[in-house]
Formats: structure tokens, C-alpha cells, sequence
């Protein structure tokens, strides 16, 4: 018995609250358990999981990537416009992976050898992704994207969405970097215990500044499913995506400080910020109304944690 | 004890700093304004010189409350989104009741609301103070939308429009209301106790703690301040525009923070000062307004205050590792 409780505690949270999220939902709204709107669910979510897995792992060596919406927006402006000029998809993909790593690599940069807290940082670069997304697009959409874009967000491979596999693969890919490779034990010690890193002789700042080119890398390929999925690019498409990304990292345990991460529970975090999404759109909630309860949910996260803190130590 | 003895030298040597940090950034106020004289006939105007400074009035309000939460070495992300939310309830306010000071007593009060949250959490939740006021943004972003559900509301009595933009014997009347907080700031700051405690709980939060400095009321003290300042703010800018719709605070913060580190003002706390901010404001503005004059598209706006801020804090970190040794 009591080891059964002792189990039940190390369940984490984020479980708990899908599953009543998931209770609540399909109790409200007769819509909510289909199977046509789960797997839509999941679909949306893909996007926000290619920006989550970074931010873990940024959020693990105690940063942040403020910049992340708005590079993948610039992403989509960049590949859109490409797209419409060439004609390529193949060179406009390319353009905006090249992009959003660039970004991500001035990230790291600023932050491992500059020393600029990430926050400002990335506030900044933030700035400069927006601004030239509205300087390139002149404020307006762009149109015209080639047909074959379609298939990348609504296509599907054996029956399954093409958005899925990408996002699964993305996963797995970062699973295994995190957990089966060396690079991956660096990356909670930048957080956990950064002098212990560099007195074993690691190049701490280049790790840093990789785990940030990463975040830039993966918001780059994301702009391709953002632009199929709209088939256009608009200069605010993505704007505060960010918030949802650092949202889905919080409430899947991984913490602030210390170095602690988990990525597995950003990936139930994501699903979690995407059944609320979902949610609260089937029950015709405006979106203001989706920011306070994801707000919201971040902080009751937080809290439990910081109880939790309180009563380890 | 070693971390005790190490805040003594430190203190000595930003007093110093103070002085030369200032003299240098005339020096680019001056610089700056030589240059725009030169690239348009429209900068050296009495009219123009004058909006730039209600500009920089405006900045400074909001970035005065933050540069006490930055000299803590915390920060506050949600200093935009509270002026939204503050400038929308007290455009309603003012509408419905018709007196300016119920409004201003609604604008102040949500800011202040909106710091005291802030500081619970950072205080009491112990939740690192950018993810916090960033948590906090998001939140009352989102209630500014939900309360104005995409309606905007204008036409404010004559009275009131006065705060924004109105002239007192020819000079904007909120730049009489900077150079008053700018004075009541220097004294807070510089010759109150609790001003002291602010930049000790910088310097060296565990000292400020060990040597019996309240550090937690004093956080949980500028950020309502910082809150309560965004809501001052919000009334200038709401008198100003005339108007006022949810994402009137939404490109705000970007601009807020970089007066405040333009103004040598150190993002790890401890060092810097509100007089600094002025000038920061003062520049980041004249830089804006320059290309205004010089007809160069708005869009770029964004991307200028950007990398101002960035290059602002490297200058600032090249700067310090040098003196500091």
C-alpha cells in the first residue's frame, strides 16, 4: 500500500491534469471525443512540439528563447516569399532552415560568449525577427504558395498525417540526442552545475550556443508545416507561439532552475496545451479567454512545484 | 563572510561609475543630435524638439518603475500588458462616470494590482521573475482582450486630454510630470533608506538578507511600483491618442527595457540609475523620431530597438568586465 502511494506521487502532474482536462472536454462538448477532432488535436499540436523540444533543452541550462515565434513566423515569411520568386519549394525550405538557425546561432552566441541574460537576448532578437518580417512582407500576406505545399500539412503517409511523423521523428531525434549522447549529458549540467562542466575540460559556451541553434534549426523546419497549414505567410502568424512552447515546458515539470528536465513530459505537455486549446474552441471560447487559461495553468504548475521544492527540501 | 565583505568595494566603485556612465551618454544625446540636425531641416525645430521629449516622458514612466526592478536584479515582462490593460479600464472609467480621476484612481490601482502579483510570485512562489512576468503578460494581455472583446473606446473630455497633450506655458505638460518623478525618483533612490535597500538587494541579495534588509518587501515594493507607474503611464498614452483598443500596450515592453539598459542601467542589478533611464528614454527616442524625419517606414521600428537594445548591452558588458576587472 504504501508503495503504491509512493508510486502515485512520482506520477507527474502533467498527467493528471490531461486527464482531467480530457474528462472535462468530453463531458462539455459532445464534439470534443471524436476521433476526426483528436486526431486534429495532435495534428495542431505539431508544430508547438517542434518549438517545445528545444525550449526544453534551452530551459534546462536555466535560459529561455523568447525569439522562437517570431523566428519561425520569419521562417514562414522567408520560405514564402522564396517559394513565390523561385518557384522551388526544395531552395525555399532551405532558405528558412538556414534562417531560423542563423537566428538561433546569434542567440547562442549573444548568450555563451557575449554573456547577455537569454531573456533580453532573445527579447531582442525577437525584435529584429519581427521587424523583418514586416519590413520583407510590407505588413500583408503572402500568397500563391505552389500547390504541392499542401501536402506537408494536410498530406498523409500510410494513413498517417504527415505533420505527425515529422513532429514523431523530430521526437525521437531529440529523445536520443538528450538521453544517448554525450552532447545530452551536457546539456543539464550548462543548468545544474555549469563549473563542474568546464573544469572537466568541456567547451561549455559552444555547447550553449548549439542548444540555442537548435531551437532556431527546429523553428525553421516548423515554418513549413505554419505555411502549408495557412498556405501563405503572414508576419504575425506566429507571433507569441513562444508562450505556448515555454507554457508546454513548464507544465510538463521541467524546471526553471537546477537543470531538471523531462522530455517526455513536454510532449504531454503539448497535448495538454492543445486539448485545452481545442477545448475551450469547441466550447466558442474567444481566444483571449485560451491565453488566460494557459497563463493560468502555467502558474498553477509552478506553484505545485514550488510546494513540492519546499516539501523535498 | 566572503560574499559580505564583497559588496563594500563594489559599491565604491558604482558611485563613481555613475558620473562617467552619464557623461557618456550626453555625449551621445549631443552626437545624435548633430547628426539628425545635419540629415534633416525638421530635427532642429521648437516643435519637434519638444514632441521628442513628451515622447521621452512617456518612455521614462514606464521604464522609471522598471529600472528599480531591474536595479533589484529582477525584471518585470509584463510592463506593456499592463499599460494595455490600465489605459482600456480607465478609458471605460472615464467614459461611464465622466471624471478623469476615477479613471486615473482605476489605471494606477490595476497597475498596481498587477506588480503586487508580480512580487507574490516572486517572493512567495519563489518562480524566477522573467518566467513570472512573462506568466503575468500573457495573462493580462489576455484579459485586456476579453474585457474590450475588439471594441475601442474614444472621445475623452477636454480636461484630461490635457495630461497627453496638452502645453503649460509652452512646454508639454507630462514633461513637468517627468522632471517631477524624476526629482522625487532621485531622492527615493539616493537618499531614502529603502532606496539603499533597493540597490543592496542588487548587489548582493544574500548580504542585503544577512545584514537584516526586508528583501522581500522590498521586491514585492518595486514591482508595484513598476506596476503602478505602467498605469500612470497608461493615462498619458491614453490622453494622447484620444482612444483606446486591447493591444494598445502590445509593442511597449521592447522599448521600456531598452531606456533602461540605453541608460547603463546593469541587467544583474545593483548598478545604475532613474537619471540614466531619462537619457536613455531621451536616446532611444531621438534614434526613432531621426528616422521618422527621414521618412523611413514604421516596419523598421521593431528591428532598430532591437538591436539597440542588444548592442546597448554588449557596450555595457564590454564596458563593466573591463573596469571590474
Amino acid at each position: 500500500m504504501a508503495q503504491g502511494m509512493a508510486t502515485l506521487g512520482r506520477v507527474p502532474g502533467v498527467a493528471f491534469v490531461l486527464v482531467a482536462l480530457f474528462a472535462i472536454f468530453a463531458a462539455m462538448s459532445p464534439g470534443f471525443s471524436t476521433a476526426p477532432n483528436l486526431s486534429n488535436i495532435l495534428v495542431q499540436s505539431s508544430i508547438l512540439l517542434l518549438l517545445a523540444l528545444p525550449m526544453t533543452f534551452i530551459i534546462m541550462t536555466e535560459g529561455l528563447d523568447l525569439s522562437i515565434g517570431a523566428v519561425l513566423t520569419l521562417g514562414s515569411v522567408v520560405l514564402a516569399s522564396v517559394a513565390v520568386s523561385t518557384g522551388s519549394l526544395t531552395i525555399a525550405f532551405i532558405a528558412a532552415v538556414a534562417i531560423g538557425l542563423a537566428f538561433g546561432l546569434l542567440n547562442g552566441w549573444l548568450i555563451a560568449w557575449i554573456d547577455i541574460p537569454p531573456f533580453v537576448t532573445t527579447l531582442g532578437t525577437l525584435g529584429i525577427a519581427q521587424g523583418l518580417c514586416l519590413v520583407i512582407t510590407d505588413g500583408t500576406s503572402i500568397v500563391g504558395m505552389p500547390p504541392s505545399l499542401h501536402f506537408f500539412y494536410s498530406g498523409t503517409v500510410l494513413g498517417i498525417p504527415f505533420p505527425l511523423i515529422l513532429a514523431a521523428v523530430a521526437y525521437a531525434v531529440m529523445h536520443g540526442i538528450l538521453y544517448h549522447t554525450r552532447f545530452g549529458t551536457y546539456v543539464p549540467a550548462l543548468g545544474g552545475n555549469r563549473e563542474a562542466l568546464r573544469h572537466a575540460g568541456i567547451n561549455d559556451r559552444r555547447v550553449l550556443a548549439i542548444v540555442y541553434g537548435i531551437g532556431g534549426l527546429m523553428a525553421g523546419i516548423g515554418a513549413l508545416l505554419l505555411t502549408s497549414r495557412i498556405s501563405s505567410a503572414h508576419p504575425t502568424a506566429a507571433i507569441g507561439m513562444e508562450f505556448d512552447a515555454i507554457a508546454a515546458v513548464a507544465v510538463g515539470g521541467t524546471q526553471f532552475e537546477r537543470g531538471e528536465g523531462w522530455l517526455l513530459g513536454t510532449l504531454l505537455g503539448v497535448v495538454t496545451i492543445g486539448v485545452l486549446r481545442n477545448g475551450l474552441n469547441l466550447l466558442a471560447m474567444p481566444s483571449s479567454i485560451q491565453v488566460i487559461c494557459v497563463g493560468l495553468l502555467v502558474i498553477v504548475a509552478l506553484f505545485f512545484d514550488g510546494v513540492r521544492k519546499a516539501h523535498d527540501s | 563572510m566572503s560574499q559580505v565583505e564583497a559588496v563594500a568595494p563594489k559599491f565604491k566603485l558604482t558611485l563613481s561609475r555613475d558620473v562617467t556612465d552619464v557623461a557618456y551618454r550626453l555625449l551621445a544625446v549631443a552626437i545624435i543630435c548633430v547628426v539628425l540636425s545635419i540629415a534633416s531641416d525638421a530635427f532642429l525645430t521648437a516643435n519637434n524638439l519638444l514632441n521628442v521629449l513628451r515622447q521621452a516622458s512617456l518612455v521614462f514612466f514606464m521604464a522609471s518603475g522598471l529600472t528599480l526592478v531591474i536595479l533589484t536584479g529582477k525584471i518585470d515582462l509584463s510592463i506593456g500588458a499592463t499599460v494595455g490593460l490600465s489605459a482600456c479600464v480607465a478609458a471605460t472609467v472615464i467614459k461611464s462616470t465622466g471624471s478623469p480621476w476615477l479613471g486615473a484612481g482605476a489605471a494606477i490601482g490595476i497597475g498596481a494590482i498587477v506588480g503586487l502579483g508580480n512580487g507574490l510570485m516572486v517572493t512567495k512562489l519563489r518562480i524566477p521573475s522573467f518566467i513570472a512576468t512573462y506568466g503575468m503578460l500573457w495573462v493580462v494581455q489576455g484579459a485586456t482582450y476579453y474585457y474590450m472583446s475588439g471594441q475601442s473606446v474614444y472621445g475623452f473630455p477636454a480636461g484630461f486630454r490635457a495630461l497627453g497633450s496638452g502645453y503649460l506655458l509652452g512646454i508639454p505638460i507630462p514633461v513637468y510630470l517627468m522632471v517631477a518623478f524624476l526629482i522625487i525618483g532621485y531622492f527615493f533612490t539616493k537618499r531614502t533608506t529603502w532606496g539603499q535597500q533597493i540597490y543592496a538587494t542588487g548587489a548582493n541579495t544574500v548580504a542585503a538578507r544577512l545584514s537584516g534588509i526586508p528583501v522581500n518587501s522590498r521586491l514585492n515594493l518595486v514591482f508595484i511600483l513598476s506596476g503602478a507607474m505602467a498605469g500612470l503611464a497608461s493615462l498619458i498614452y491614453l490622453a494622447r491618442l484620444n482612444s483606446a483598443e486591447g493591444d494598445i500596450g502590445e509593442t511597449l515592453t521592447l522599448p521600456t527595457i531598452a531606456a533602461v539598459v540605453i541608460g547603463g542601467t546593469s541587467l544583474f542589478g545593483g548598478v545604475g540609475s532613474l537619471f540614466g533611464t531619462f537619457i536613455g528614454g531621451l536616446i532611444l527616442t531621438l534614434i526613432l523620431n531621426g528616422m521618422n524625419l527621414v521618412n523611413m517606414n514604421a516596419n523598421w521600428q521593431p528591428l532598430v530597438t532591437g538591436v539597440i537594445v542588444l548592442l546597448a548591452v554588449w557596450l555595457d558588458m564590454k564596458t563593466r568586465s573591463k573596469t571590474d576587472g
